[in-house]
């Protein structure tokens, strides 16, 4: 684990050399720098520090630490005020070991921290994105036990969407999936229909997340 | 007189039994709804008069007709077949939208299935907006009560501005209010849905254009003609107003909205169906999966699915009817019943009464009216029918031949039909008359063509197909040999047709009712109802053909059509005496087969010639009736074409089994 005085210096470099931030040079870098240059996370360039690739990296995590910090005392706790800064600069060091990412997702994966200031994505906010565009997918593509609400018709063939309309499929519907051969069987509200494959697939669906989890042994 | 129609005078085949003819005096009820709610069942709780009720979509093809007296007034009350909305999609629901737009009428009963208010309260909004005298029955009340579904009906009420009265049509339940509301029916004010900035705008611009005539608000027909695909024809009123200036308004529109008229007009109804249930009707969170649903479930998996398919069709259709049927029934009804009991009497009675041997013969002996064509109807072709419409009517109310269409959909759609198809082609088993006026279900004119081709060439009715069964019995291969032949036969003509035919390929959706189990007091009255029709087509045609064929062998011209068809049969490898089985066949197919049955008994034909005579008979020309309902259907020209295909292709195939049983050295 990184100590908190190098994350300290990544966190200053970072901010100065990708946001353009200017550069507190304080006294107390002297030790932790040389630290960092030893991990590799510094290098010499003529008479300045700069980040190196392993280094930027780290720096982006701090920043997204500190933010997400940030929006946690801010938004969950409450707290702030004038310590909202100085409690991050503490909080962000504790965020390790996958805690932050359990931050993020709590938090709805925020974009910006209650400054204005983006937060870096982490890999669980790409996760989430693809999921949320996966999320709408055709009704051929669902799987058996699968529920949802129709998100919209993929057709503008208005003889296939007065059919749909005759059964209740409708944007907003909510659909379960049945069965998937030798036909496609859904439920609307309390009726059931079988259609085909073509028409299955210009019925695009918002999934809801799975229905049931694993369910854990009794202990 | 033309012969068409003295023949269905005779036959009495215009509808199913006795049908009152429309009473222009009377004030009309109107029972519309959307397809399987129980609309069929409500028309026989008010009319008393029974109409096929099935537990699957798209029943009901026609319109019945029945009187309904309630108190000093009567009305006729007119039966539709179910609407999905106001937009027709299939040929029946244009009936039902036609006799909405085109008949003013005392009152309107729009039935809805409680469970699925939600689904079906948009056309309640549009019956009441359009300014019909509107009664709403929520009918299988019992069913949404049972799911734990509340509806506050007053509430219902007042929102709607129109009378609401839950049913439950199978017990009666209800009833009796409802036809109080018939009698003090009003109609509609006060529904006016917002279909949103654009369509409003144009509706009421075509809506100016129209003007306010006729019983249905200018409003609704202006709707209409913006959502029909061309203006003036598809679910437009008869009385086309100013065509021109609506054209016009409805291109504008168009370009107005991102989708469908009909689209963003459905969404608005659904958000004002969220409105008006809101408060009004409560629906549990969850219901937990009856057995009912289990078995449903159990039915339509493939693995599962399959196997019971094929025992329903090797129980329901080959043991039941075929063996039940056509075998133990048919020869108790003929060996003991007509051989011993009916023909020694009549014989005595008649030779008693008469001395002509020539009149005689128009009653007894081998081709007389009696000992042929009492014999074949009463003996051989009653039981067969029977047992088919005892089996197909548990099938049709137990829900499963909607199942029966999702597993078959996929082969279906090879031979340019869909799983929608499966009833039609099912029923033909029984009467294939029947089953071609069925076809008015189906979505295309090519699928009805192919269905109807696929019906008149290879489909046995349950009557030839009994008596085919009794024809090859004892000769399994034989047997083998003709289902093979006409499986072969469906297959190809299918393919055949479905690729000559222009047009694209069909669509399946289809609604899977609940499975119920069948009544038997249904099925018995639905067994007897069709079977008294199927009686009625063709007794005085069995009666008919036996006087022709006395009257031609009086006049020596049956013997010259015999002459004349000798080469024909010779030629497909059967002996002579069979040319009087195909003379008999042109009148119905199985009535020939039943000569054949004769000969068969006789022992004047071998394993080979029995089998080519089956695969020709099976494939010849449908009955007179069927040939009827082909010309009403789908107009004389493609009748007539369709049937001279039939014929020369019936005894091409023959002929060609002929040749590859000599080739192959086959002894059947």
């Amino acid at each position: 684990m990184t100590p908190p005085a190098v994350e300290e210096v990544l966190e200053s470099l970072y901010l100065h050399e990708v946001e353009g931030a200017a550069l507190d040079a304080s006294p107390a870098f002297g030790s932790a720098a040389k630290e960092a240059v030893q991990m590799g996370l510094l290098e010499q360039r003529g008479d300045a520090l700069r980040l190196t690739e392993c280094g930027q990296q780290a720096g982006q995590d701090v920043v997204r630490r500190h933010r997400l910090a940030e929006r946690l005392l801010r938004d969950v706790l409450a707290a702030g005020g004038e310590y909202l800064e100085e409690d991050a600069c503490s909080f962000e060091h504790v965020l390790q070991h996958g805690l932050s990412e359990k931050v993020c997702e709590l938090l709805g994966h925020p974009q910006v921290c209650p400054h204005g200031k983006p937060i870096p994505p982490g890999p669980c906010c790409q996760r989430a994105r693809a999921d949320a565009i996966q999320e709408v997918r055709p009704l051929c593509d669902g799987r058996p036990g699968g529920q949802g609400a129709v998100a919209y018709l993929a057709t503008r063939n208005s003889r296939e969407v007065q059919k749909m309309m005759a059964m209740g499929i409708l944007p907003g519907s909510n659909i379960q999936l049945i069965q998937c051969f030798p036909s496609y069987v859904f439920q609307v509200g309390y009726s059931q229909f079988a259609i085909d494959r073509a028409l299955a697939e210009m019925v695009f669906v918002r999934w809801a997340p799975h229905p049931d989890p694993p369910r854990l042994p009794p202990e | 007189m033309k012969l068409g129609l003295m023949v269905r005078k005779v036959l009495g085949l215009d509808c199913c039994g006795g049908e009152p003819a429309e009473n222009p005096a009377l004030p009309k009820v109107l029972v519309v709804g959307n397809p399987n709610v129980g609309k069929s069942l409500l028309f026989t709780r008010l009319t008393g008069r029974y109409v096929t009720v099935s537990n699957y979509p798209g029943t009901t093809v026609d319109v019945s007709r029945g009187h309904l007296d309630a108190g000093s007034a009567r009305f006729e009350v007119i039966d539709t077949p179910g609407m999905y909305s106001f937009a027709p999609i299939t040929d029946e629901e244009r009936v039902s939208c036609a006799l909405l737009m085109g008949q003013r009428a005392h009152a309107v009963v729009h039935v809805v299935d409680a469970k699925n208010i939600e689904r079906m309260l948009g056309l309640t909004l549009q019956l009441a907006e359009a300014g019909l005298p509107l009664v709403v029955a929520l009918n299988m009340a019992d069913e949404a009560q049972d799911l734990g579904i509340r509806i506050d009906v007053r509430r219902l009420q007042e929102r709607l501005g129109v009378a609401v009265v839950e049913t439950v049509a199978t017990t009666g339940r209800g009833v009796r209010e409802l036809v109080r509301r018939i009698a003090e029916a009003k109609p509609a004010k006060g529904i006016r849905v917002n279909y949103g900035p654009v369509l409003e705008a144009a509706v009421a611009k075509a809506a100016d254009a129209i003007g306010d005539t006729g019983h249905v608000s200018a409003r609704t027909r202006a709707l209409l003609l913006l959502q029909s695909d061309a203006p003036g024809t598809d679910g437009a009123p008869p009385d086309k107003g100013p065509g021109e200036l609506v054209s016009q308004i409805t291109l504008e529109t168009r370009r107005g909205l991102e989708h469908s008229v009909h689209y963003h007009a459905t969404l608005a109804l659904k958000e004002e169906v969220r409105r008006t249930l809101d408060g009004v009707a409560s629906f549990p969170a969850s219901h937990s999966r009856t057995f009912a649903e289990k078995l449903s479930r159990f039915l339509m998996r493939p693995l599962t699915g399959v196997p019971v398919l094929i025992a329903v069709l090797y129980f329901g259709l080959y043991k039941f009817v075929g063996s039940l049927g056509a075998g133990t029934l048919v020869d108790f009804l003929q060996d003991t019943v007509f051989k011993e009991h009916i023909h020694p009497p009549v014989e005595r009675i008649v030779t008693g009464i008469i001395p002509w041997p020539v009149l005689q013969e128009l009653f007894i002996g081998q081709y007389g009216v009696i000992t042929l064509g009492v014999r074949y109807a009463v003996a051989i072709i009653l039981p067969i029918v029977g047992t088919f419409f005892v089996a197909f009517s548990i099938l049709e109310d137990s829900g499963y031949l909607p199942r029966m269409a999702m597993l078959i959909d996929r082969l279906f759609k090879r031979i340019g039909l869909n799983g929608r198809a499966v009833i039609p082609m099912v029923l033909g088993f029984g009467c294939d008359t029947m089953a071609t006026m069925v076809t008015r279900t189906l979505e295309t004119r090519r699928e009805k063509v192919i269905a109807t081709v696929l019906l008149a060439l290879t489909i046995p009715c349950s009557a030839q197909l009994g008596v085919i069964l009794g024809l090859l019995e004892g000769r399994p291969a034989a047997l083998l040999t003709w289902a093979g032949a006409i499986a072969a036969m469906f297959v190809a003509a299918g393919l055949l047709i479905s690729k000559v035919l222009p047009g694209e390929g069909p669509t399946f959706y289809m609604e899977l009712p609940p499975l119920r189990l069948p009544r038997v007091g249904n099925v018995v009255i639905k067994t007897y109802t069709r079977v008294a029709w199927y009686f009625k087509e063709v007794f005085p045609l069995f009666i008919l053909a036996s006087v022709f064929i006395w009257i031609g062998r009086v006049t020596g011209l049956f013997q010259l059509l015999i002459k004349g068809l000798t080469p024909l049969v010779n030629w497909i490898g059967l002996p002579d005496e069979t040319a009087v089985a195909f003379l008999f066949g042109f009148f119905r197919r199985d009535y020939g087969a039943a000569g054949l049955y004769d000969l068969q008994k006789a022992g004047a034909l071998t394993g080979n010639q029995l089998t080519v005579a089956a695969i020709t008979l099976t494939l010849f020309l449908p009955c007179i009736a069927q040939f009827l309902i082909m010309k009403k259907e789908r107009g004389l020209k493609a009748t007539l074409l369709m049937s001279a295909a039939i014929l020369v292709l019936a005894f091409s195939v023959g002929a060609l089994a002929n040749v590859i049983f000599k080739v192959l050295g086959v002894t059947l």
